[in-house]
């Protein structure tokens, strides 16, 4: 699975794609992977401001709940509802099946977020391959 | 040593096979299992709609051979095995003086000098030494057959049609709980037991546990069912499987800390089978009018998932209990739980509430088992 170049990643296996002030969240193949079968999305509301590095909601797969780390500090603008039906989407295309939407409070996060090639270096160790 | 390094896993004879086949390993008790092959859920529903085959090698064999060997299986476990014939298996547990488990196993009368107890991975140990040293006064002698045999559960409505293509024993001759021996891939005298742990038809059979034997069979068993859909499956569905059909997990549903009465299995205590390790206890249980707390199964009937630990409230805020095994199920399509919950509260349709990450999600007391095969039309 290919890791897009345009997205920034969090060691606990969230992304985010950026265009301006407004950042798109999701979790990685590899996450999904990890977990299985996802049943379970728990998103916060529109208008729940969101911090980098604290935990913003879950996702559940039928053995494990996983708690989901915001990449960017902001403020929920949009969530994906599609997820509450369909949860199973995350499994079938982790890096299209965005969770929320947030708006920016400080692009300049993003900095130590992690690029694609140093997320798979990541993934590699962790994983031991 | 001042320090010990981690325990090596250990490995089932298909553990290589598990890994070739791209399966998710888990270190499941000390055994390096497969957790899921294609998907938890794509696996359950093979065993509830078609057919799954699961290994189930690290799960323990102790024999009990001699004349006294009934007896003793009589002082150790629970159930009356006096009421085996030849060829039949009753579930059964083997109790600490207390009442409480050591483990639940599957008692199988061989022949009236001869048993064979199959017991659970995590605690092969602890069950051999206890029961090692409990079967001492009788004349019977325990072997850990363990490490001998390959164990492959076959599993669903389609599991006898697979089977059979496999054997020329007539499988319709062996009834739920009731095993045979015949040829099975080419192998002469292997066990063949209607047993499961999946609350679906099925079958397990034990052949011997060597590399290249144990890679055919599963690949036989494998493409024997084939037309029928047949997945490999992992521990992952096998605990969906059992917790939909509410079969007891050591260490969940029942512990060294946990009774019979309490657990619910009350209906595989033979306490008029005469003394037997625990019977005191829990004749005292039964003379004080039953068990403090109660086993019930619960749907969240709010959004959320039920997960083993959580907290069981009452609707005013007190606690009243703890699930013992909670999950999304897959083919009821509910999220179920097992807890256990003050007598008085073990009401049917009564609700609760699971503290699931911090929030107070409602459930409803349900009857158990949650699911439950249909019966076939002929």
């Amino acid at each position: 699975m290919a890791y897009p170049e345009r997205y920034k990643y969090t060691r606990e296996h969230e992304w985010v794609e950026v265009d301006g002030k407004a950042g798109t969240v999701g979790i990685t193949d590899y996450a999904q992977n990890s977990l299985g079968d996802i049943v379970f999305v728990d998103a916060p509301k529109v208008g729940t401001k969101v911090e980098k590095g604290a935990v913003f909601g879950s996702v559940e797969s039928v053995k494990a709940v996983s708690d989901l780390y915001s990449p960017v500090t902001g403020t929920v603008t949009e969530v994906n509802e599609e997820l509450t039906s369909s949860p199973e989407k995350i499994n079938s295309d982790a890096h299209g099946a965005w969770i929320i939407k947030v708006e920016l409070s400080d692009p300049a996060e993003l900095e130590s977020l992690l690029s694609a090639a140093d997320y798979e270096k990541f993934i590699a160790e962790e994983t031991g391959k | 040593m001042a320090t010990s390094a981690p325990a090596a896993l250990r490995k089932t004879a298909l553990n290589a096979m598990h890994r070739r086949m791209g399966a998710k390993m888990v270190d499941f008790g000390g055994w390096d299992m497969p957790v899921e092959y294609s998907g938890l859920i794509a696996e359950h529903m093979a065993v509830r709609t078609g057919v799954g085959v699961f290994d189930v090698s690290h799960m323990g064999d102790i024999q009990l051979r001699g004349p006294g060997s009934l007896d003793a299986v009589q002082h150790i476990t629970m159930n009356d095995a006096s009421k085996l014939q030849e060829g039949q298996a009753q579930y059964s547990a083997m109790l600490y003086p207390e009442g409480t488990f050591v483990d639940d196993a599957i008692v199988h009368k061989f022949s009236p000098n001869d048993y064979l107890i199959v017991i659970n991975a995590g605690t092969r140990e602890k069950d051999f030494n206890w029961v090692r040293s409990n079967v001492r006064p009788f004349e019977c002698h325990a072997n850990d057959y363990s490490d001998y045999y390959t164990q492959l559960a076959i599993q669903g409505p389609k599991a006898g049609e697979t089977l059979a293509k496999l054997t020329k024993v007539d499988l319709s001759t062996i009834k739920g709980y009731w095993f045979k021996w015949g040829t099975v891939c080419g192998l002469a005298n292997t066990l063949i037991a209607r047993t499961g742990y999946t609350g679906e038809d099925g079958f397990e059979i034990y052949v011997p546990s060597d590399v290249p034997t144990s890679e055919r069979v599963w690949n036989e068993v494998i493409e024997a069912g084939k037309e029928f859909g047949i997945v490999p499956c992992g521990l992952g569905a096998r605990n969906t499987l059992r917790l939909e059909a509410a079969m007891s997990l050591y260490g969940h549903e029942i512990s060294e800390s946990i009774n019979v009465f309490e657990a619910g299995l009350d209906r595989f205590l033979k306490i008029e089978k005469g003394p037997f390790i625990g019977s005191e206890a829990l004749k005292k249980v039964q003379a004080a009018g039953g068990p403090a707390r109660k086993l019930v199964g619960l749907e969240v009937v709010e959004r959320g998932i039920a997960r083993d630990g959580y907290p069981v409230f009452d609707l005013h805020g007190k606690k009243i209990g703890e699930v013992t095994s909670g999950s999304p199920a897959p083919f009821l399509k509910k999220n179920i739980a097992l807890a256990y919950v003050p007598r008085e509260l073990a009401v049917i349709d009564s609700e609760v509430a699971v503290e699931i990450r911090g929030n107070a999600v409602k459930a409803r007391i349900v009857p158990t088992p949650f699911y439950r095969r249909p019966k076939k039309a002929a």
